[in-house]
């Protein structure tokens, strides 16, 4: 059989090495390993905050081909800075991948019950009720107050496999640790999206009766999607709690759900690269509209974000999409 | 020819390092100053305490402070303020302080009213060895939970705020039976409650606490709070509420009698007394969180700033104000302190920091200690008073001082754990 | 006794807030199928414009009793301006997508109208005291209330059955609720269906700033107005069923209630105990209690 017979899918499925996005996805991360030898110290911080959030992203984009838009996706990634931060609080953990693994597991033990009722819902009513659940675990954090209340508390420093790096490699030991984990995570979401489950995920959205009368289970779908987006969401919000050094209540709030919306339309949810762009040039937009001035910068954001909705509907990704194309 | 050639490249070459090196003593310092521009507390604390800030750079820089202030700038080199808006998330925050310190190599930072952020920013100055100075700040944890070197409080923390009310609150109503308070549902609110909560019951063991109302922050309506505090029928109520939040609280109790029920104490009070004047009934206890603005001392420093910035601004300093041009104040005395220990040549960081610790200095509020922390944590005295309106016009009396050593915990013993074991030293 | 008095009086008063800052969202939603967080920059322009002009008027000597009919002006101003300009120049041409992206770009607006207020008020509160103090308080038990409240009570109660009224005995209701039903058909059958929207989208609008504005002289104005608001009406109108009046009410009743007596009895949960209500209203009855079922399109 000659290749020209096969989909381009299953070409892919069957030879990862014809499979552009995964050579991407490896490539990218090498340049990233390699300039974060010489990037300056601020830039390397910038550039793993953008990662982890861009993993609560991609944790949305099998969400967001079902076409179901969730508004609590700050409730895992809360949940995993917590879960690692308590842990190095109360158990004295404070290897890193310890930690991410902690938030990521936590974070997935909570989804696999609440995923149970979420997965009923459709539309705006998903959105909301992710949105309420949120919000009621910023209540309960902020009502704590053995957690710190509002103050939060601190994250002490990270150690690696029993070493702790020096003062000056710090940023970049984390920023490999999160490269690689961002990869990882990127083809274990290709892969599954690529897997009967996976494809079913846009069928969903085209006509979900239609797929439940071929014997599919769309609530089944949603449900691992949902638990995939919370896994992924406890594990970007562990790293930022180490990275940053600091958690507070405020990582629940529906605002901190609507930042990463946001990226997820910025930046489209053709591939899974995608996030990782969206939440590279939200942080940008977001820095630079906090430099211009304190009481524009939210002007400037939702000029943007309107201006991609109306002319980039399918986010900024489509436009690598008709450059290849032309 | 040729050796008056050379002796004027001679001259000239001569001349430019005695320049350069003479700028290098005098390039300017950089002090990153982070407060609220945007948001609900730019209006009552930020933006104030940004004014503070500009205009002391101002006068210091123009040599024209009373001494010991009367060298330009800090020991003569000018200062030059980069200004962060303190809006956003802890992470946000973090990253501006990484951008201040590594793009932008200021030399100082000066800021923080958030106590998130205070408490987020604190390791990370440590790790890059920047001085930071916290202006604001109310959590007593900073030096209670950790142990810093390069991280400073220029201003008492918020426990002397609720420990003053109480003892206030013993001063003037001695024989009250019962207190309520209403407190936003945030660390702020819920520290400043169980504070006062706990010295009462130290000061006063024979009264019960009526109720205690926990809305969350930035609610606006307390109809039913309200409501709950008129039917406790408490003699005392405490509340910590400031801006927006404050002002809806006033507006709404006035009408309805609270005032005449029970004695309210407003612990930040003080940024609201003047603008709701005609809200404001006689009899209500005010707080500024320190011996600030109407507090103040009548002396040279407090006339100087007090004159400047209302000339400025048209409105007369508040505790916020006060409290930012106290930071640049105690950086100074630090600065010219090493600088003369130094031979007259620019102090290093750490020399800056070994002059700070324990330092007693002068402010506009009065004396500074920096006592507490293992001398990086300022104390003050605290005072309290009551509104009366004299000739239509807000004044406060029966102004009572407390000193520093009974409204601050003694040095290594938690505020909380001090207050609970009845204020023993 | 008086206690119980008290939570019924606090709640009846907070429901009839919540009602009015409320029916305007679950109106707009009703008609135009949108789920408009603009709402909530409504409300706060409202109540921003109806704080200024009120005491800008004020010190200028106007007559303290016309101040009501000013801060009514005032959210009609609003509404009459933001709201048209808003829907017909960008909205309009946004109804053949997902439910889901005009929320979004209703977001997006209030991102925008949010820093507008700010360039335009500055970042201090205002606040204009005199037309709440104005008309004295009446007296229960032990309890002082002011009059003011009657107003909002009133308010709410005018809207709530004016509405009903509007809609279930007028001709421009009955054709209101074809539109409702079915857009499509309503077009084939001559109705103009833009300017029932335009119509429906600036009520909706000047129903948000009137609550805004009638809000203000309890309240100190401040910049964060706009988004609280938004996360309590969408509580109220979820839990209510989105797109019924009737639903709107009861929301607003159970909300206020729960809050009152949380207050009263249990004040820590008062934090949440609102975000519970709808979590469990929603675990229940997905589409809220008073939802009309939907059929399946295929």
């Amino acid at each position: 059989m000659s290749d020209s017979k096969l989909s381009i899918d299953q070409v892919t499925m069957t030879n990862p090495g014809r499979d552009r996005t995964v050579v991407a996805v490896l490539a990218i991360a090498a340049v990233v390993l390699l300039a974060g030898l010489v990037a300056p110290q601020w830039a390397k911080f910038l550039l793993t905050i953008a990662l982890a959030k861009g993993l609560v992203v991609l944790g949305l984009l099998p969400q967001m081909r079902t076409g179901l838009v969730s508004f609590g996706q700050a409730l895992y990634y809360c949940l995993g800075a917590y879960a690692a931060g308590l842990a190095g609080k109360w158990a004295a953990v404070s290897d890193l991948m310890v930690m991410i693994l902690i938030g990521g597991s936590v974070a997935g033990l909570l989804a696999l019950l609440v995923g149970v009722l979420l997965s009923r819902y459709r539309s705006i009513f998903y959105g909301l009720l992710s949105l309420a659940l949120s919000m009621i675990l910023y209540g309960l954090l902020v009502k704590t107050e053995a957690l710190g209340s509002t103050d939060g508390f601190n994250v002490a420093p990270y150690t690696l496999f029993g070493y702790r790096p020096e003062q000056d490699a710090v940023r970049y030991v984390m920023l490999s640790v999160v490269t690689i984990i961002a990869a990882i995570s990127s083809l274990v979401v290709h892969r599954h999206l690529q897997t009967p489950l996976g494809r079913m995920t846009t069928a969903i959205r085209d006509n979900e009766i239609r797929l439940e009368y071929m014997g599919a289970s769309a609530r089944r779908v949603i449900y691992v999607n949902y638990v995939i987006g919370a896994v992924l969401a406890g594990f970007g919000g562990a790293i930022v709690a180490s990275a940053v050094g600091h958690i507070d209540p405020e990582m629940a709030y529906w605002t901190m759900s609507g930042e990463f919306v946001f990226m997820a339309i910025l930046a489209g949810t053709a591939s899974v690269l995608a996030p990782f762009l969206g939440a590279s040039i939200f942080s940008a937009i977001h820095s630079f509209a906090f430099d211009v001035s304190p009481n524009t910068w939210q002007m400037i954001l939702g000029a943007s974000l309107l201006l991609v909705i109306v002319f980039l509907p399918e986010g900024l990704w489509s436009l690598f999409r008709r450059a290849r194309r032309a | 020819m040729k050796t008056r050639l050379l002796t004027l490249v001679a001259s000239l070459s001569l001349a430019w390092t005695a320049a350069t090196s003479h700028a290098d003593e005098n390039a300017p310092i950089k002090v990153g100053v982070v407060t609220f521009l945007s948001g609900p507390a730019a209006g009552p604390f930020g933006v104030p305490a940004r004014n503070a800030a500009e205009i002391t750079a101002e006068l210091l820089n123009a040599g024209k402070a009373p001494a010991p202030y009367a060298q330009k700038g800090f020991g003569g080199a000018p200062l030059q303020l980069v200004l962060v808006d303190e809006a956003g998330s802890t992470t946000t925050q973090v990253t501006e302080f990484r951008n201040l310190v590594q793009r932008a190599n200021v030399d100082v930072v000066i800021g923080y009213i958030s106590s998130g952020n205070c408490l987020a920013i604190a390791p990370v100055a440590e790790e890059l060895k920047k001085l930071t100075v916290f202006f604001d700040c109310g959590t007593p944890r900073i030096f209670e939970d950790g142990s810093y070197k390069y991280v400073f409080r220029t201003s008492p923390h918020a426990t002397m705020d609720s420990v003053g009310a109480a003892l206030y609150a013993k001063d003037v109503k001695p024989n009250a039976k019962k207190f309520s308070g209403i407190n936003q549902n945030y660390a702020w609110g819920q520290d400043s409650w169980s504070d006062f909560e706990g010295s009462m019951k130290q000061l006063i063991p024979a009264a019960q606490v009526g109720t205690s109302q926990m809305p969350k922050l930035f609610a606006g309506q307390y109809g039913a709070e309200i409501s709950a505090l008129l039917a406790s029928g408490s003699d005392i109520v405490h509340t910590s509420f400031w801006d927006g939040d404050l002002e809806a609280f006033i507006l709404q109790a006035g009408p309805r009698g609270l005032f005449k029920k029970s004695t309210v104490i407003l612990t930040t009070g003080e940024t609201a007394m003047y603008k709701l004047a005609a809200q404001i009934p006689d009899g209500v206890i005010i707080g500024a969180r320190g011996p600030f603005g109407v507090f103040a001392p009548n002396n040279e420093l407090n006339k100087w700033f007090s004159s400047n910035f209302t000339d400025r601004y048209n409105v007369p300093p508040n505790y916020a104000a006060y409290q930012m041009t106290q930071s640049f104040l105690g950086v100074k005395t630090a600065w010219e302190k090493a600088q003369a220990a130094n031979g007259g040549k620019r102090p290093t960081p750490e020399q800056v920091i070994a002059a700070f610790e324990g330092i007693t200095y002068e402010s506009p509020g009065g004396k500074v200690q920096m006592s507490l922390g293992k001398g990086h944590q300022a104390v003050m005295e605290t005072a309290y008073g009551m509104t009366k309106k004299v000739g239509g016009k807000m004044t406060v009396e029966k102004v009572k001082r407390y000193p520093a050593e009974a409204v601050n915990p003694p040095e290594g013993i938690k505020s909380a754990d001090w207050i609970k074991n009845g204020f023993k030293k | 006794m008086d206690q119980l008095i008290a939570v019924c009086i606090d709640g009846v008063i907070y429901s009839s807030w919540l009602f009015t800052s409320a029916i305007g969202l679950t109106l707009i939603y009703g008609v135009m199928k949108i789920l408009n967080i603009t709402h909530g920059s409504f409300y706060a322009l409202g109540a921003y414009m109806a704080a200024s002009v009120t005491g800008a008027l004020l010190a200028r000597g106007m007559e303290p009793m016309l101040s009501y009919v000013v801060l009514l002006a005032s959210a009609a101003a609003v509404a009459l301006i933001v709201a048209p300009l808003l829907e017909r120049g960008l909205l309009r041409f946004m109804y053949t997508k997902d439910e889901v992206v005009i929320m979004l770009i209703t977001y997006a607006c209030f991102l925008m109208l949010e820093d507008a207020i700010k360039l335009i008020w500055g970042v201090d509160p205002y606040f204009v005291a005199e037309p709440y103090g104005l008309l004295d308080s009446f007296e229960i038990g032990s309890l002082t209330y002011p009059n003011y409240n009657l107003i909002l009570i009133g308010i709410a109660v005018a809207s709530g059955l004016g509405l009903v009224y509007v809609l279930n005995k007028t001709r421009v209701g009955r054709l209101l609720l074809t539109v409702i039903h079915d857009p499509e058909i309503s077009r084939a059958m001559g109705i103009n269906v833009d300017r029932f929207y335009l119509v429906t989208f600036s009520f909706g609008a000047f129903l948000a700033s009137m609550a805004g504005a009638f809000t203000a002289p309890t309240l100190s104005v401040v910049p964060a107005m706009g988004v609280d608001i938004i996360v309590l009406s969408f509580a109220v109108v979820v839990i209510g069923g989105l797109g019924s009046l009737q639903g709107a009410a009861v929301g607003a009743v159970i909300v206020g209630l729960v809050r009152s007596i949380s207050i009263h009895f249990a004040p820590e949960l008062e934090l949440f105990v609102i975000y519970f209500v709808m979590a469990l209203v929603l675990a229940v009855r997905p589409r809220g209690l008073f939802s009309v079922a939907e059929a399946r399109k295929i």
